[in-house]
């Protein structure tokens, strides 16, 4: 039987150790909370029986639990303390793990760096001048500074994937309505979904697991029961093919970055997969299409915070609606604001069915790539997770599209609803980088055994080139 | 130059569920301010709605009782608006793809008779909370006890052609929605709303011209004379040679006046799109058949089965069949009451049963106790004008029986001739002119004669006693 109560000092002692190197993974953490939580759980007559049991998990800033405040990230939610707690965090409570604390993100999850986080913030353990990625970078670079060995964190294009592939760790995004939404504070409603990280496949996997399964709070919840814990490591992948689409390996792609898929794209022929060249045609709208549902959704979901019931209010207004802009001027960042307007323009009169509806349209095209490809006999796609390693401080600040193309590689998955996950495949001068594998729907339990065995098969930390 | 008015209603009807529509609190009126809310209800962050199955099934109830088609797959949208008691910035609504569409209602128009509006779609929604401006100084306090409470929305065809139709129209949607036990239609406490659209045009034209939307009438008859106002508003400002602008106008119930919105309050660009929090409502065709064979006999079918089976009239029938919980006492009445025929039971329900309820709604006696009544009166215990009184006293003394309560009042008749050859006797001496004139021919006088003995008799005296026993006098002595 695990001591809890040893967990949590030992936690304690690595998330301090972390922290102490201004990683800035975390918002808020305390000891005490960790100690008390520690006790309770002690205290239960459960206590050792979980899945999780002896875990500490940090939990992305956008997700609700009941021990510290939920933020996003955003001024507008400064010492929100949300009355409830998300169903992904009392499954993983209930699980037997303790809450480590609240990791920094993006605000509202809106970003690929956690520059757009207004506490500050994270820095990529790997190389501190260098971003973590996001918008769940705070959760990525927990688990690579060793403070945690699982975090969630959430996606809705690539938010999970892409940090993992920029500090080195397991990253999964799972189906959509795998995991309730529960507590998971709106972003993109239609693509959002809770995702985990681990320092290896197996640890990300078990807490997808622990975390999995229908909520009746969230009707698009999937009604299945919970993913099961991964199996033990497959010695072969005989049987098993991967596809390799054409269009995630443009001409020009970063050589290191091509120089490890290769390199893992021999590790899985090698462990007896067949690989095959496969098309998606309508990849080249993905992001397009993301920025046209992603922000009109956003413009929705973000209009609760208008001043009047919880979070920032500006008082000196001397009407509602001066209230209002003063409030939401002063409480959302920049990027926030931009992609509220954005979201607002594409859902406008006169301008719906030029860009939203027809961003649907595409996005069934999308869909329909990824599933005619798998109809075909294909298990898995395996690409870059993202285009580049890790980028620099303030390197993108000042170009949103070249930001928003860091996700080209994600935001698929995102749209067409399937499960993906990045794993480190390699090093190109010290900067992590991730390999992505996508499953069909409902395909989790397939690209982690497939993962297990590759990342069994290669080490990541040794230099492509 | 006359004109025609064009009038079509939007109405919102709250639906009797005991839950809210997307969160499990109590959608009850009433209760203190901010009791029944809930993170879903508040919209809090990472809350979510879940949609509740009463609440579908009173609106598919609501849609088959008003004809319309029942869509399989129907979907949810965001309607987006900031206003303070809208606590998540938009109200989840249907828009694209409504619950039901293209039903009818049959009624009586006061101009036109029998006539059918087209109902165009119903849809499934959420209210939102309420905001006070007078509770706190200089702020607004807003109660999100209503904020999710499931309304549909019932909207018309432009077919309504005048003020008084419109009301009529209305008495006609509440009277089915309340035989359905879909809503209870309760203007005062906000469970049945109007939004009124009205445009004029050339008597005979067939064009549809600008309308106007009036809003915020509490009553029927303030929908009545809101329109009423509108409607000579826009009359008098097209023969001043005006254009009729497209714009919102409020009801101000005291001066009778409509007044428009300032139109930054009225500008809005709702931007839905499909809620993507809700998966599409996919309802099956053997649930809909179900609920469809469940749907209670519906007023119009009521009426009509009535003129069959009592020999009821029209109008007879309307009366007794206002309310379903009416119209069943009407047929329990029938049935067990005694009363005789259908007619004779109508008299009854209708002249004095009725006559007892407070809401006019429901009647307060049980309809055996009504019986006996009617027993007492076909037994010659009790008149046809003391049982008036007799019944009231009878819901008030719930454990006495009929007769008690008439022995009590002193109201049973007196059938013995003893008594009542007294007080004949006594009559015919105190009004000899009248018995000479009588006698000479003046038959009519007859009735003066009976009135007399029965006042003798403080009314306690059988009417059809006295007849016998005044004509056998009246015989007697002169032969």
């Amino acid at each position: 039987m695990t001591d809890v109560r040893a967990a949590a000092r030992d936690a304690s002692a690595r998330i301090a150790a972390c922290e102490a190197k201004g990683t800035h993974a975390f918002l808020a953490w305390s000891e005490a909370a960790l100690l008390a939580q520690a006790e309770a759980m002690a205290a239960s007559p459960a206590a050792g029986a979980g899945a999780l049991s002896g875990e500490v998990v940090a939990v992305k800033d956008v997700i609700a639990d009941a021990t510290f405040p939920t933020t996003c990230g955003s001024r507008i939610l400064e010492g929100w303390r949300s009355p409830f707690e998300a169903t992904a965090v009392r499954r993983l409570r209930e699980a037997g793990a303790l809450v480590a604390g609240k990791t920094a993100c993006d605000e509202f999850a809106m970003g690929s760096s956690t520059e757009w986080c207004a506490f500050g913030p994270a820095r990529n353990p790997v190389d501190p001048s260098r971003v973590p990625g996001g918008s769940s970078g705070g959760s990525a670079a927990a688990v690579a500074a060793g403070a945690v060995t699982m975090a969630l964190g959430s996606e809705t294009g690539g938010s999970v994937r892409q940090p993992a592939a920029f500090c080195g760790v397991v990253g999964i995004k799972p189906t959509y309505g795998r995991v309730s939404r529960y507590g998971l504070v709106a972003f993109g409603s239609s693509l959002d979904q809770i995702g985990t990280f681990g320092r290896d496949v197996t640890s990300a996997a078990r807490l997808l697991a622990a975390i999995s399964g229908r909520d009746d709070r969230d009707g698009t919840t999937l009604d299945r029961i919970p993913l099961g814990e991964p199996g033990p490591v497959a010695a072969s992948l005989a049987g098993t093919v991967i596809g390799v689409p054409r269009e995630y390996f443009p001409e020009g792609l970063h050589a290191g970055v091509h120089a490890a898929t290769r390199r893992a794209l021999e590790r899985l022929k090698d462990l007896g997969a067949e690989i095959r060249g496969v098309s998606l045609p309508h990849t080249k709208y993905a992001v397009p299409t993301y920025y046209i549902v992603a922000p009109a959704e956003a413009s929705s979901n973000l209009a609760r915070y208008d001043g009047v019931r919880y979070g920032l209010r500006d008082g000196g207004a001397s009407d509602v609606r001066a209230m209002y802009r003063a409030t939401r001027g002063r409480g959302f960042g920049a990027e926030v604001r931009r992609r509220i307007l954005l979201g607002t323009y594409v859902l406008s009169a006169g301008y719906y069915d030029a860009y939203y509806r027809k961003a649907q349209r595409v996005r069934e095209l999308i869909r329909a790539d990824f599933a005619r490809v798998f109809a075909a006999g294909v298990h898995a796609l395996f690409t870059p997770t993202t285009p580049t390693p890790a980028f620099k401080f303030g390197e993108n600040l000042a170009d949103p599209i070249a930001m928003y193309l860091s996700d080209v590689y994600v935001c698929t998955a995102n749209l067409a609803w399937v499960p993906a996950l990045s794993l480190p495949i390699g090093r190109d001068q010290g900067l992590p980088i991730g390999g992505q594998l996508i499953g069909a729907m409902e395909g989790e339990g397939t690209i982690v055994r497939i993962a297990q065995a590759l990342e069994h098969s290669l080490d990541a930390t040794a230099e492509v080139r | 130059m006359s004109w025609e008015t064009v009038v079509g209603l939007e109405v919102h009807v709250q639906l009797l569920t005991r839950t809210k529509m997307f969160c499990a609190c109590s959608a009850r009126f009433g209760d203190p301010p901010n009791t029944n809310v809930c993170p879903v209800c508040l919209g809090l962050p990472g809350a979510l709605p879940v949609p509740n199955e009463q609440a579908v099934r009173l609106a598919v109830r609501a849609a088959y009782a008003l004809g319309c088609a029942v869509h399989g797959r129907s979907i949810f949208a965001r309607k987006n608006y900031f206003y303070p008691d809208l606590p998540k910035g938009y109200q989840i609504s249907q828009f694209e793809e409504p619950l039901a569409t293209g039903g009818a209602l049959a009624f009586v128009s006061p101009e036109r008779g029998e006539m059918t509006v087209r109902i165009k779609r119903l849809h499934l929604e959420e209210d939102a909370g309420k905001s006070f401006h007078d509770r706190v100084p200089g702020m607004t306090a807003v109660d999100f006890n209503r904020s999710g409470v499931p309304l549909v929305e019932i909207v018309t065809d432009p077919d309504l052609r005048s003020p008084a139709e419109a009301r009529a129209y209305l008495t006609a949607l509440k009277q089915v929605l309340r035989y359905v036990e879909v809503s209870d239609c309760n203007m005062e406490e906000g469970s049945l709303r109007v939004d009124a659209n009205l445009s004029i045009r050339p008597a005979g034209a067939s064009e549809l011209r600008t309308r106007t939307e009036v809003k915020n009438m509490n009553s029927f008859s303030g929908v009545e004379r809101a329109l009423t106002a509108e409607r000579a508003r826009q009359i008098a400002a097209t023969e001043r040679g005006e254009r009729i602008e497209q714009r919102t106008l409020l009801f101000d119930a005291a001066s009778g006046e409509v007044r428009p919105m300032r139109s930054k309050e009225e500008s809005h660009d709702y931007r839905y799109f499909p809620e993507p929090d809700i998966p599409p409502l996919v309802l099956s065709e053997a649930w809909l058949a179900t609920e469809r064979s469940a749907l209670p006999e519906l007023p119009a079918a009521r009426r009509e089965r009535f003129e069959h089976s009592f020999g009821l009239a029209g109008p007879e029938s309307a009366v007794v069949t206002a309310t379903a919980a009416i119209a069943d006492y009407f047929e329990g009445f029938a049935a067990k009451a005694g009363a005789g025929s259908g007619k004779e039971a109508w008299n009854w329900v209708a002249n004095d049963l009725l006559g007892l309820s407070g809401d006019g709604e429901t009647i307060p006696l049980a309809v055996e106790r009504a019986g006996e009544v009617v027993q007492l009166v076909k037994a010659g215990k009790l008149s046809r004008q003391a049982a008036k009184r007799v019944l009231p006293e009878l819901v008030a003394a719930s454990h006495d029986t009929a007769l008690e309560v008439a022995e009590r009042l002193g109201l049973l008749q007196v059938s013995d001739t003893g008594a009542i050859d007294t007080w004949v006797r006594e009559t015919l001496a105190a009004h000899p002119a009248e018995v000479a004139r009588y006698r000479a021919g003046e038959v009519k006088l007859m009735g003066f004669l009976v009135g007399q003995v029965m006042k003798r008799s403080q009314g306690k005296a059988d009417p059809r006693a006295v007849n016998a026993a005044l004509s056998a006098a009246l015989v007697t002595t002169s032969g």
